[in-house]
């Protein structure tokens, strides 16, 4: 440990899920991952699309980790950026709901390709694409249902795999149309 | 709202005079030629030609911080922007505020590797506060009035704005500086009458308080400075100052231990390591100030003041930390205090002072000058003492002479000392002084140099002769890049790997050849004559000053210790610096 680093018992680092309001323009998202890469904190998943096209606004939903102080410290370093307007602690804030999609390939020949449509049923997996010797399966849930999901598939022929990494909002009636009419 | 037509060269002028630019560092280039055309001839922008780009956004530096005002910088494309980079990261470590105006390869050739393209917006993005690449000539002028609030609200630092040649050259509506630009909202105040009372409580309950404040309260302005001071009297309180905040309290204060950290003053330090209550106004428990972080102040509550609530609980944790302005919340705190004054006795700190007082009594920035040589720590004593009833601005390069000029040279107000102290940059102090010239034309601005820093950034020299500026070049010679010597003798063996600076020029001579002033003293007994000749010559001067060569800069904190493991001299026992010491910077 370096000397310049905390000495006290370090609290151990947990997941969090944060949701940032940007606005939609070149640079933002460099800038946001630039802050990750040059102060050493960790991205586990980043996931981000325009959602206001008149106020030309984006939403990032990211994943990290760390101790509650690394993670005052990533927020409070998020909203220095000009181009951020929102950032939600939503593992901290309350109840919120978590997903992502997953597109999976699996190439399958034989007595392999019922079970994996009868695995994909069970999942609920919608099917989008079929071939003699492959398919490809589209899969929303939490993180860990699609873990659970592609490990299966590994198991019954080569994979291929394409997630959106978590998409986050919170539970309830709480929004955040207030705050974006201010900017 | 008046609207007007004219190229985008002549907005970006007219949104500079707008926004009460004075004076603007700059060396052109071809993908700003537009930009100096539309300077020619113009009479409220003063354009200083430097010889170097990081020089110009120094001398911006220099110009912003002795005057509270926003520098301006203006360089071309490619190699003038990445020359840029060194200042905009000073200034980003120093939270100056500074504009920094670069040209770009016209819109349709970015991306093409055309001739002096370089990725501005993308090697600036870390270095500077916010930039800007202007891509649409109709947000030109609200991203230039934008940017001047940017730079200077909050915590002040540099904004590079990108400008394509052909923006330049596009007709464009000028829209005058709104009344108001909307803040950003993450400026925000957490301060409440509860919390400014809970911590003047503190303040008047300690038994042994301690203030120590740092460069926020320069950059919040005069009032803060002088606010300050009256908190420290009104408490009688003991009050250490980090480098960049020297001067926010007057030197002859009663109350002021001196600069703490790495090379503060004995009772600053151990004033700091046996406090019960800490009070850090507009400073950032930087790794040169805290030592080793786990034995830092390790008794005492601590209440953080900062206008960039990043800072708080960054590298310290607090129990208190108020986030706004300092000058704001000071005001609200000596109003407290002095409520609660009345009401209540102030608790006695006879016994904190007579301890501080003994901590004292131990002299450590005492040192003996015998013999002929000159000691470095002598030369500025003698410097401060000539110029003490000038107004005089210092600024330094970075080294062995800049602790020394932290240590011996007074400081009676703010804004009058201008010191790289985040980046540590050599090479800043000298076009940093043109910066301070520049805008106290009058005045007394004296670069403290050392002999290798100087070089670091020496043609300025031909700035300086151009504009006539009267800039007192003080160089503390010793052939050394001292510190690095300091650091391998105390640290590697005294194995002195290329810290020796052979084949220096004359400097004498040096300063003939652009045809101002040279002078050399290597006698203690000329030191004095030096020093007057040196400021009564009109026009620059460059003095070398020939001080003892293997002289060590103490007090010191070594790496990896604490407040309480200083060392007052080569003489004491020195523990060899821990492991996790020699990694420290």
């Amino acid at each position: 440990m370096s000397v310049y680093q905390k000495n006290e018992l370090e609290e151990e680092e947990t997941s969090r899920t944060l949701s940032l309001i940007v606005d939609n323009q070149p640079g933002t998202l460099a800038r946001v991952i630039g802050l990750f890469s040059g102060r050493g904190y960790n991205i586990e998943s980043l996931n981000v699309t325009e959602i206001d096209k008149i106020r030309n606004l984006s939403r990032i939903s990211l994943v990290t980790r760390g101790t509650s102080m690394t993670i005052e410290q990533i927020k409070s370093q998020l909203l220095r950026i000009v181009p951020v307007h929102i950032v939600r602690d939503l593992t901290l804030e309350g109840p919120f709901i978590k997903s992502e999609l997953a597109l999976v390939k699996l190439v399958v020949k034989g007595a392999n390709r019922v079970e994996a449509l009868r695995i994909a049923e069970t999942f609920r997996a919608r099917t989008l694409d079929v071939t003699l010797s492959s398919f490809v399966f589209e899969l929303t849930g939490k993180p860990s249902k699609l873990d659970a999901f592609i490990d299966l598939m590994r198991s019954l022929g080569d994979t291929e795999v394409s997630r959106t990494g978590v998409s986050a909002i919170s539970r309830g009636d709480k929004t955040e149309t207030k705050l974006l009419d201010q900017i | 709202m008046t609207l007007n037509y004219m190229t985008g060269a002549e907005a970006v002028i007219q949104a500079l005079v707008d926004n009460k630019v004075e004076v603007i560092f700059g060396y052109p280039g071809g993908a700003v030629l537009p930009l100096y055309d539309a300077l020619f001839e113009n009479k409220k922008i003063k354009h200083i030609l430097v010889r170097h780009e990081q020089a110009a956004v120094h001398a911006a530096e220099g110009y912003a911080r002795s005057t509270g005002k926003v520098g301006c910088v203006l360089v071309t494309s490619g190699p003038g922007a990445t020359n840029a980079i060194t200042g905009l990261t000073d200034a980003l470590m120093d939270s100056v505020p500074v504009i920094c105006l670069s040209g770009q390869v016209p819109t349709h050739l970015i991306g093409t590797d055309a001739f002096q393209e370089a990725d501005t917006t993308g090697i600036s993005r870390p270095c500077t506060k916010h930039n800007y690449l202007v891509k649409n000539a109709d947000k030109l002028c609200e991203t230039i009035h934008k940017s001047f609030e940017i730079a200077s609200s909050g915590r002040p630092g540099p904004v590079l704005i990108d400008l394509p040649k052909d923006i330049q050259l596009t007709n464009v509506k000028y829209i005058k500086k709104p009344p108001k630009i909307k803040k950003h909202n993450h400026y925000y105040s957490n301060v409440d009458e509860d919390l400014i009372n809970r911590v003047a409580k503190l303040l008047l309950q300690a038994e042994r308080p301690i203030i120590y404040a740092g460069g926020g309260v320069v950059n919040s302005g005069p009032k803060a400075s002088k606010l300050l001071t009256e908190l420290v009297n009104l408490l009688d309180c003991p009050v250490t100052l980090t480098l960049m905040g020297l001067g926010c309290v007057p030197n002859t204060n009663k109350n002021f231990l001196g600069m703490l950290g790495m090379h503060g003053t004995y009772e600053a330090n151990l004033a700091m390591h046996n406090c019960d209550f800490m009070l850090n106004v507009g400073a950032r428990f930087d790794d040169r100030v805290t030592g080793r972080l786990n034995a830092f102040a390790p008794n005492s509550k601590k209440v953080h003041i900062d206008v960039d609530k990043s800072s708080i609980n960054k590298v310290v944790s607090v129990d208190y930390g108020i986030v706004g302005d300092c000058k704001e919340i000071l005001s609200l705190l000596v109003q407290e205090v002095k409520k609660l004054h009345n009401q209540k006795v102030l608790n006695s700190k006879t016994k904190w002072w007579s301890q501080i007082n003994k901590w004292k009594e131990r002299d450590s920035l005492g040192f003996k000058q015998i013999g002929n040589n000159i000691k470095p720590q002598q030369a500025i004593k003698s410097l401060y003492e000539k110029t003490i009833d000038f107004d005089t601005y210092i600024t330094t390069e970075v080294g062995q002479h800049q602790m020394w000029a932290a240590q011996y040279f007074g400081f009676s107000k703010p804004n009058h000392w201008m010191t790289s102290g985040g980046l540590g940059t050599m090479g800043y102090g000298l076009p940093s002084s043109v910066g301070v010239q520049i805008a106290h034309p009058k005045s007394l601005v004296i670069d403290v140099s050392g002999e290798a820093s100087f070089l670091m950034n020496m043609q300025e020299l031909s700035t300086i002769v151009q504009y006539k500026l009267p800039i007192k070049i003080f160089i503390l010679n010793n052939e050394w890049m001292g510190m690095v010597r300091q650091w391998q003798e105390l640290n590697h063996g005294s194995r002195y790997s290329e810290s020796y600076t052979s084949s220096l020029p004359d400097f004498v001579k040096l300063a003939e050849s652009f045809g101002i002033t040279g002078l050399r003293v290597d006698n203690i007994h000329n030191l004095e004559a030096t020093i007057d000749e040196m400021i009564n010559t009109n026009g620059p001067v460059i003095a070398d000053i020939r001080v003892e060569k293997e002289e060590n800069c103490f007090p010191m904190i070594p790496s990896g210790a604490a407040h309480n493991e200083m060392i007052l001299s080569s003489d004491d026992n020195v523990k060899d610096t821990s492991n996790e010491g020699l990694a420290l910077v």
